[in-house]
């Protein structure tokens, strides 16, 4: 039994929306990482999708480079976090005020 | 059936310029190693040298052109043209960091090579002829960054900066995947070219096709759009270039609107120059958003900017305007017969905005004190009594970004009208005049504040040598595209941006 394309397409899109959600509403700088994550993951998934539709390799190898890329920006992501809780004790985003204008 | 590539296949000459500073930067990793504590600056010539190879590189091959790595990379003189533009901005911005992470006590020397590896990203981004290979140099050019806007740790500004950078560039990032994702979907290929061939039929046949293809096109925009931060995705550049060291906001204000905007050039002239909607219609279905997008950044950043009292952040408005300015230029693109034409008006733009930008930031480098602090408007008090060579300048770099005659900005901003009168858009030239207009205000309070007030007058601690040196390169620059501006446009005349070359 297969699944049809338009249900993977819906489903990545309903991830890529409720990632999108994410960053927008929540306030902990990890949850807000991991909405963005969550949001290159549904392109991952679109784009498996996509392939297979298609017949080509091209999909699967974006998802290849994607998923390199996204643990490189952990890697700066978690480093950044580290850095901000050590001086303020505090990852809140909306506590990152001190410039305004 | 699927042959393995051979190297000749790769066609690496064509890929010399980026692939050396790509190198270069690795090199460096391993070389600074070696290098003592306290003697980091041979670090900066070491990453200095790499530039200057690439440029060699990249001038002897400017007038090369075709396709390497089998059709995903595309060298020609929209590439060799960035590539100048790129690796001036990161010979002044080494030049700008030398005495800048000494006085502020974060002399690193893996700055120098994050600062090569975003460059080798911008280089990537102008060469880009796949949608795989624009989202690696996308994140190759911003992962950097957001580093390098940290780099004043543990000062809070600076975190902050990073931070905000960091959450609104992967978003975007995020948003450029799912679109790429969507026109992969709608075309069933990655590379430009094969998308162009494409897109006609998809548009003839309607249906979810083109709904897919015009989501995908959408949300490259917006994540495009955050890169070279225009409205409404702009809300993030003050924070983030008044918070990070100020020779690194001086290097990304110019590099990373360079390389987003070779991306979106390379995308919307070379893969969609063709989207069109109706039968009969000569423009692109993507121009009237850019229009808009274009004007509203336009407006936006010149008059937010009027109320801004410290320089970095005025600055900052200053560069969405401009980053309107440029889009003004990429909508014209998307009539038919200018998009050369266009094409050449940003990119001339682009390299009046470098020189002009790199010297402003260079003199809010030299006023500021060593913790950061002194970057107001009114630290210009005086000092034409103080440093009257820099106040000069400093009056050069604002009448540039007026966009009065004799200096690069002017010769900018003249092809990018003209490229928007040709193309149609009336109306949308003379909002860019009106703003312009508008933005002397600002810039002109600073030339008030150097001659016409009495004060003190700032030491300008920072104007170190080779402080100085960066600024008078910027001088230069400036002064002589606005005489001589054929210095430019000679190189810009062999720009032709079309699908028929890239063919693989």
């Amino acid at each position: 039994m297969s699944v049809d394309i338009e249900v993977y397409i819906a489903l990545s899109a309903i991830l890529f929306i409720l990632g999108a959600m994410g960053v927008l509403v929540r306030r902990n700088a990890i949850l807000v990482f991991m909405s963005v994550e969550l949001m290159l993951n549904a392109a991952n998934l679109a784009l498996v999708a996509f392939s297979r539709l298609w017949g080509g390799a091209e999909g699967h190898l974006f998802v290849f480079f994607v998923m390199t890329v996204a643990a490189a920006e952990v890697a700066v992501g978690l480093a950044l976090i580290v850095a901000i809780f050590r001086s303020k004790q505090s990852i809140d985003i909306d506590e990152l005020h001190q410039m305004e204008g | 059936m699927f042959q393995v590539p051979t190297i000749a296949d790769l066609n690496l000459g064509l890929t010399l310029p980026a692939l050396s500073l790509a190198l270069g930067a690795c090199v460096l990793l391993l070389l600074d190693l070696f290098v003592p504590r306290e003697r980091k600056e041979i670090t900066a010539w070491l990453a200095m040298a790499g530039i200057a190879v690439s440029f060699v590189l990249n001038l002897a091959g400017f007038n090369e052109s075709g396709t390497a790595f089998l059709g995903t990379f595309a060298a020609d003189q929209f590439t060799g043209f960035l590539n100048i533009v790129i690796l001036i901005t990161a010979f002044l911005g080494v030049l700008l960091s030398l005495d800048y992470l000494k006085r502020a006590k974060i002399e690193r020397g893996e700055y120098y090579v994050l600062l090569l590896l975003s460059a080798a990203g911008m280089m990537f981004m102008s060469s880009a002829n796949d949608l795989i290979v624009v989202f690696i140099a996308l994140e190759l050019l911003s992962i950097p960054l957001y580093i390098m806007a940290t780099f004043r740790a543990p000062d809070l500004k600076s975190e902050e900066s990073g931070m905000k950078y960091f959450i609104l560039g992967a978003f975007a990032g995020a948003f450029f995947v799912y679109g790429a994702a969507l026109v992969y979907g709608a075309t069933g290929t990655t590379n430009l070219p094969e998308i162009f061939a494409a897109v006609n039929g998809i548009i003839a046949a309607g249906g979810s096709q083109m709904f897919l293809l015009l989501m995908g096109t959408g949300l490259i925009l917006v994540g495009l759009g955050f890169k070279v931060a225009v409205v409404p995705f702009h809300m993030w550049t003050p924070d983030v270039y008044e918070g990070a060291p100020t020779p690194v906001t001086a290097f990304m204000s110019v590099g990373a609107k360079a390389g987003g905007f070779a991306g979106l050039l390379r995308i919307m002239v070379v893969a969609l120059p063709v989207f069109v909607l109706k039968d009969g219609q000569t423009a692109a279905a993507w121009q009237q958003t850019f229009w808009l997008v274009a004007a509203a950044t336009l407006i936006l950043g010149n008059i937010v900017a009027i109320a801004q009292t410290n320089v970095k952040r005025m600055l900052a408005y200053s560069s969405i305007a401009h980053a309107g300015y440029i889009m003004m230029a990429v909508a014209a693109a998307g009539t038919a017969g200018v998009a050369n034409e266009a094409t050449r008006a940003a990119l001339l733009y682009l390299m009046a905005y470098m020189f002009t930008n790199l010297g402003a930031f260079g003199i809010a480098l030299a006023i500021e004190k060593d913790d950061g602090s002194d970057t107001g408007v009114d630290n210009f008090i005086g000092l034409a009594k103080s440093k009257p060579a820099l106040a000069a300048m400093m009056t050069v770099f604002m009448l540039s970004l007026t966009g009065i005659p004799l200096t690069g900005g002017f010769v900018g901003k003249w092809f990018v009208f003209k490229s928007a009168l040709d193309a149609g858009l009336v109306p949308l030239a003379i909002i860019g005049v009106l703003t312009s207009v508008i933005s002397a205000f600002y810039y002109v309070r600073i030339i008030v504040n150097m001659y016409l007030k009495d004060g003190e007058g700032d030491p300008a601690a920072g104007a170190t040598r080779y402080v100085n040196w960066a600024i008078y390169v910027a001088f230069a620059g400036t002064l002589l595209m606005g005489i001589f501006p054929w210095i430019a446009t000679n190189l810009s005349d062999t720009v032709v941006l079309a699908v028929e070359m890239f063919v693989r």
